[in-house]
């Protein structure tokens, strides 16, 4: 299996993919960052959905990771993408059936691939982590946060547990996109769905009837990343999101393992 | 140790509209070239694919190098494949592509230069696959068969796009790997070259094989024909009745008198059209071979 990965990193790590996914990942951690600490004052609020972010919950220990925390929904739309789209690829360029040639067994083909599209996508969020903490801290003194308990022992924890929590949030995001490009097998298609559903249809169906939220699965890995929210708690979002994601990725494997390659 | 390269015993696909390839039975012995060919349609890349392991048989069975199909893993690290046309990540150059192909193999990373000079393309293997003639994607996608040095070599129209010089590069290299030991099992449209290079062949015809075994014994199936073309158009006729009354098979088609007969004949018939003051402007015996003898089997002529 580790052929598998280190084939599926060759591909990976070409400089237009990878810095233009990291380029998109720091344009929304950027953006989320700035929006917090500059409209901090804002009677439009600062935070997701409008919600009202103060000074006393950016002056606590987690303060330098808020932001962080709030784009890893978006870092995981991007995960999303990206791994669907280099999963459905393979059917669209015909690639397919070179690898399968290469390497019969698709199982390992899919953790190859699984495990190859993590370890991008964690450096995608190490990174971010990196580049968010940053502007929060050279934005903290101009919006008047104070950042005395950040680098403490306690908000390195903070810092931790949010880095965990984003990367279990953008994995999953990420298998979500796999199971599109399995079961769609175009990354238009993948991509296309798995965006308007996660950012377009939940949003509205929410809107229209707030409690389908706590069952939404694009919510509930959202709240992943954020440790939980005032209106869902992290150990349901967490239960409930590593359900939606375990059945998936079974579905698409069976599917994968059994199907014929005829394209 | 099997002695057979590919065996096919039965095997068959069926989906809901019907048999792609039904009940097909074919050996092809190591160290041979063998043709597969037949009309679109026929279901030769189903039978590549499914001696594969990219598709399920429906019925049937099939070994390579003595293994079941039922279990690629046991065979296709001796097996170089390109199925239907070369296919390769576009943003990727041809060199990367191999590497990644040669990463998941677990093949020396050395050989892809090496293979980048055996099919023509250095200097270019740097460059994006997007940017590639058709020529170019399929001698890069010959190259990718080669990577393993397989024991089998399974080609889907490897001349495809390939202008005369490239095909003929192509055909020597097939030559050669055959020479080596190489099984080779190459389908293609081009039944010319096929001939050139082929001891063996596979004759499909919706879904069927039509024919399976030596070049030389199907060619023996067929008869030799002589074509005739007269100064005189009416006497055409005449020359059909006289190869008649020899007890040959003679037809009239567009404007050419098309005889059956061994190419020895052709001094009898001469003699026999000047006695009958018939001026030939044509006598032109001709041997079977394997384009004809594809349309005669297959009948079809698109």
């Amino acid at each position: 299996m580790i052929r598998v990965v280190f084939a599926e990193w060759r591909k990976l790590r070409r400089p237009t993919l990878f810095f233009g996914t990291l380029g998109a990942a720091l344009f929304f951690t950027g953006l989320t960052n700035t929006f917090l600490y500059l409209m901090i004052d804002s009677e439009d609020g600062n935070g997701d959905r409008g919600r009202q972010i103060g000074r006393e919950v950016l002056n606590l220990a987690g303060g330098s990771v808020y932001g962080f925390s709030s784009v890893g929904g978006l870092l995981g739309v991007i995960a999303l993408c990206v791994f669907a789209a280099q999963t459905a690829q393979e059917y669209t360029y015909g690639t397919l059936r070179n690898l399968l040639v290469r390497q019969p067994g698709r199982v390992r083909i899919l953790l190859g691939k699984l495990i190859a599209m993590k370890i991008f996508a964690l450096i995608l969020v190490v990174i971010a982590a990196l580049v968010s903490i940053g502007i929060s801290y050279f934005l903290s003194d101009r919006a008047k946060v104070s950042t005395e308990l950040w680098f403490t022992s306690e908000g390195f924890q903070e810092i931790g547990k949010t880095l965990l929590n984003v990367s279990i949030s953008v994995i999953y995001f990420g298998i979500v996109g796999m199971v599109l490009g399995l079961l769609l097998r175009s990354p238009i298609s993948a991509i296309s769905i798995g965006v308007l559903w996660l950012l377009i249809i939940e949003n509205l169906i929410g809107a229209v009837k707030p409690v389908t939220l706590e069952w939404m699965p694009g919510n509930q890995l959202s709240t992943i990343a954020q440790g939980g929210s005032p209106d869902l708690s992290y150990s349901h979002a967490l239960i409930l999101g590593s359900s939606y994601v375990f059945v998936g990725a079974i579905v698409a494997t069976v599917l994968f393992s059994r199907r014929d390659v005829a394209n | 140790m099997t002695s057979l390269a590919i065996s096919v015993k039965d095997l068959s696909k069926k989906y809901d509209s019907g048999f792609a390839v039904s009940h097909a039975n074919f050996e092809v012995p190591l160290g041979t070239i063998c043709g597969f060919v037949g009309p679109n349609g026929a279901g030769k890349t189903t039978t590549i694919r499914m001696l594969l392991g990219l598709i399920s048989p429906t019925g049937g069975t099939a070994e390579i190098l003595g293994e079941s199909i039922s279990h690629p893993e046991k065979y296709l690290s001796s097996v170089g494949a390109m199925i239907e046309g070369p296919a390769f990540y576009p943003a990727l150059s041809g060199e990367e592509n191999l590497k990644v192909l040669a990463t998941l193999g677990g093949f020396p990373i050395e050989r892809v230069n090496e293979l980048i000079t055996t099919v023509g393309l250095a200097g270019r293997g740097g460059s994006k696959y997007k940017t590639y003639s058709l020529g170019m994607k399929q001698r890069l996608g010959i190259a990718a068969a080669l990577l393993p040095n397989p024991k089998i070599l399974i080609l889907d129209e490897p001349t495809n796009g390939l202008d005369p010089e490239g095909i003929q590069e192509v055909r020597d290299l097939l030559k050669k790997l055959a020479s080596s030991g190489t099984t080779v099992f190459v389908s293609s449209h081009l039944l010319s070259e096929l001939e050139l290079i082929s001891e063996y062949i596979v004759m499909l015809r919706k879904g069927e094989v039509v024919f399976a075994g030596a070049m030389k014994e199907l060619l023996l199936q067929q008869q030799p024909v002589i074509l005739v073309k007269t100064e005189n158009l009416a006497d055409l006729k005449k020359i059909v009745e006289i190869a008649q009354a020899d007890g040959h098979h003679a037809t009239i088609r567009s404007e050419v008198a098309h005889i059956e007969g061994p190419a020895e004949w052709a001094g009898t018939l001469n003699r026999k059209a000047f006695e009958a003051g018939i001026t030939l402007t044509q006598l032109a015996p001709q041997l079977p071979n394997l384009e004809e003898t594809f349309f005669e089997m297959t009948g079809d002529r698109s």
